[in-house]
């Protein structure tokens, strides 16, 4: 596994260059850049905006998890302070009580980020591992508590509304129309993403990862852990409130679920799904997480659910996220041996297939007689299934079994040949 | 008169209610080499992280260059020039051995906590990673992770670690434990010269390693230094020969070590 920081991208400005790495940058403003035009449906732009913004705290996140090796239960409140703040700076800008371009107004969620990261971080960062954890959960409790007894803040049930189109439109742009908001979203997308990956090319940076890997050997070259876990605490505060301020701006209404430790746990699952261990892999996570979030819950009722399993499946199997499994597998293909793993994948493919559409159509039955859902009959992959009737039970647990057997015989025959290949790849390199 | 490096007066350290270390007095020069040895539960590495600031003493004074550093935390007492090995090798798994030695010399090459420069342009650290990539011999093994070294390799970056933040006072706790007869000789090669003009304070286990480094042998029994001297004249002591050198393993060692 690749440790962070040792990948071959670097951020676009002077003295961080190396040669290749530009490509890189270019290609993602230019994904950034071109996305709007290819999904320029409502859907679309919307879907997009949430996924800039998801990018954003998903890597302010992973500068606890992945780089220094704290897991946060709790890193919504700052997103979500974050977001509150900015929705009643932008109220404050349209009463004419202060003046401020609303482009800027991610930036007082960002400030506003850092500053509660900075109260409460004095007492987070004193602990390191569980008791962390445990403080940054409780925390999330007492905010999200605060959120119910202090409506003139949080405003209560309804939450805090605001209208973004505010003041006198720069350059013709006012925000008002979604694609306008893009773009706002893309350009503090970029700009924050590249901040962070220099993040992991300073002194704090690297530091932090030591602090990862071995709190007390730190203590011992010189460095304070607690000062580190503060100061990386604050900076993931920071960019966890531009995000929330930005999606203030998106959404023109905050609610108190922002703060909520369901948020928290979102970031903290599609972070880990996405790969802690490596820069980008929390951007693939906020990927599937707007995704999730937005399309998947259409798609079916018990979408958490299949949610719940792809994670538990992930931790067991694949423990450093979706981005360890494309970079050992980029490995093996530069090692032009992936062509080998062919049969083996689409084994893994063809089992893992029938194993799903049994489990999807027991997860669509028992949902369909445990909750009244409304519709009539469930339907899974274009079939509709008669609760009531013994046959779509019997097919569901004939595929699980019989796909869950496949499985375990296709997982096999994939471990030997990847061991194999992976064996050979280390032997030459040693040679 | 210039202050001693190192200076423990009346140390004591209790776990509870057991004492550890039971009055412990000594005085290390500048650039001196000086030996701890003592039969097991002597309380040598405790001795070593009370120094190191690992934990607290609980009575007494520990001086480095004549400034008392007992109640500092280790990280307080590293950037006042002490540094310090583990027995067991306490390294930063996932880094590459050039990125462990470069987080070894950050902080005492000015980079602190900087997050707005780059790790790029930190000249110093990196010139100073590379030296001591060299001193300990694993140039080869630059970019691969501390966690893939061989056990030998580990121990090296262990003293590089150590090494690479210039600290001018040096503690070893036994660097070659668990090397072969070979990786030892070369080993105690490679301490003495990445601790030229250093003050070097080491636990050691290995007879032939104390008398081949050392300028004088501390001796801990129960808690206490019952001697201090030259090699010759530690061998000498009767109390020493009655507490420790008496056994018949000692004996051996001492054998060992005179040819």
């Amino acid at each position: 596994m690749a440790a962070i920081g040792t990948s071959s991208m670097a951020p676009p400005w002077r003295g961080f260059v190396r040669p290749g790495p530009w490509a890189v940058w270019a290609a993602f403003a230019l994904v950034l850049a071109v996305a709007p035009f290819v999904w320029n449906s409502g859907l679309g732009l919307n879907v997009l905006s949430q996924v800039g913004i998801a990018v954003i705290a998903c890597l302010a996140y992973n500068i606890l998890l992945g780089q220094g090796g704290m897991l946060s239960f709790g890193q919504a409140v700052y997103s979500g302070l974050g977001a509150y703040l900015a929705v009643h700076t932008l109220n404050r800008v349209a009463g004419g009580e202060w003046a401020l371009p609303v482009s800027l107004v991610p930036l007082v969620g960002g400030l506003g980020g850092l500053g509660f990261a900075a109260l409460f971080g004095l007492v987070v960062t004193r602990r390191s591992g569980t008791a962390f954890a445990m403080i940054t959960l409780g925390l999330g409790e007492l905010v999200w508590s605060m959120s119910l007894m202090v409506p003139e803040f949080f405003g209560g049930e309804g939450g805090i509304s605001a209208n973004r189109v505010v003041g006198a439109p720069v350059f013709g742009i006012t925000l008002g129309p979604q694609h306008q908001m893009y773009g706002l979203i893309a350009v503090y997308c970029f700009v924050c993403t590249a901040a962070m990956y220099g993040l992991t090319r300073t002194p704090l940076g690297r530091i932090l990862n030591a602090v990862r890997d071995n709190p007390e050997r730190v203590e011992f070259v010189g460095y304070s852990t607690r000062q580190v876990r503060y100061l990386a605490f604050m900076i993931s505060g920071f960019f966890c409130g531009i995000a929330g301020g930005l999606s203030a701006l998106n959404f023109e209404i905050v609610t108190a679920e922002v703060v909520g430790a369901a948020r928290s746990g979102a970031y903290l699952l599609f972070v880990f799904l996405g790969g802690a261990s490596h820069f980008f892999g929390p951007i693939i996570g906020a990927v599937l997480m707007v995704l999730s979030l937005v399309l998947l819950s259409e798609v079916t009722p018990a979408w958490l659910l299949y949610l719940g399993l792809v994670f538990v499946l992930m931790v067991v199997y694949a423990p450093g996220g979706i981005a360890s499994l494309l970079v050992a597998n980029a490995r093996v293909a530069a090692a032009g041996r992936l062509g080998r793993l062919v049969p083996a994948y689409l084994g893994l493919a063809a089992a893992g297939a029938i194993a799903f559409v049994g489990t999807s159509v027991l997860i669509e039955l028992v949902y369909h007689l445990k909750l009244d859902t409304g519709a009539p009959s469930p339907t899974v992959f274009g079939m509709t299934l008669a609760p009531d009737r013994a046959s779509p039970w019997i097919v569901g647990l004939v595929l699980l079994a019989a796909g869950t057997a496949a499985l375990a015989r296709a997982g096999a025959r994939f471990r030997r040949d990847w061991d194999q290949v992976a064996g050979e790849i280390a032997g030459r390199a040693a040679a | 008169m210039t202050a001693y490096a190192i200076e423990l007066a009346g140390v004591h350290k209790r776990f509870g209610k057991t004492p550890i270390i039971r009055g412990a007095d000594l005085q290390v020069r500048q650039g001196e080499r000086v030996a701890v040895i003592g039969p097991n539960g002597a309380g040598k590495s405790t001795l070593f992280n009370l120094v190191s600031g690992r934990f607290g003493i609980s009575s007494g004074a520990i001086r480095l260059h004549g400034e008392r550093i007992d109640g500092l935390a280790p990280s307080a007492i590293n950037r006042r020039g002490l540094s310090r090995s583990f027995q067991v090798s306490n390294l930063f798994p996932q880094l590459s051995v050039f990125e462990n030695l470069r987080c070894a010399s950050l902080w005492h090459t000015g980079a602190r906590y900087a997050f707005w420069r780059s790790l790029a342009r930190c000249t110093e650290a990196n010139a100073r990673a590379e030296q001591v990539l060299q001193q300990v011999r694993l140039g080869a093994r630059r970019d691969d992770l501390a966690m893939n070294l061989t056990y030998a390799e580990q121990r090296a970056l262990e003293i590089g670690v150590t090494l690479a933040g210039g600290a001018d006072v040096v503690l070893l706790d036994e660097p070659t434990a668990g090397m072969s007869r070979a990786e030892t000789r070369a080993f105690v090669q490679l301490i003495r010269e990445v601790t030229v003009g250093k003050t070097l304070l080491i636990v050691e286990h290995d007879m032939s390693v104390v008398f081949g480094l050392a300028d004088r042998i501390a001796v801990l029994v129960y808690g206490e230094v019952i001697a201090c001297d030259t090699p010759e004249a530690v061998r000498a002591d009767a109390r020493v020969r009655e507490a420790y050198l008496g056994s018949a393993l000692a004996e051996q060692q001492t054998a060992e070590a005179g040819h």
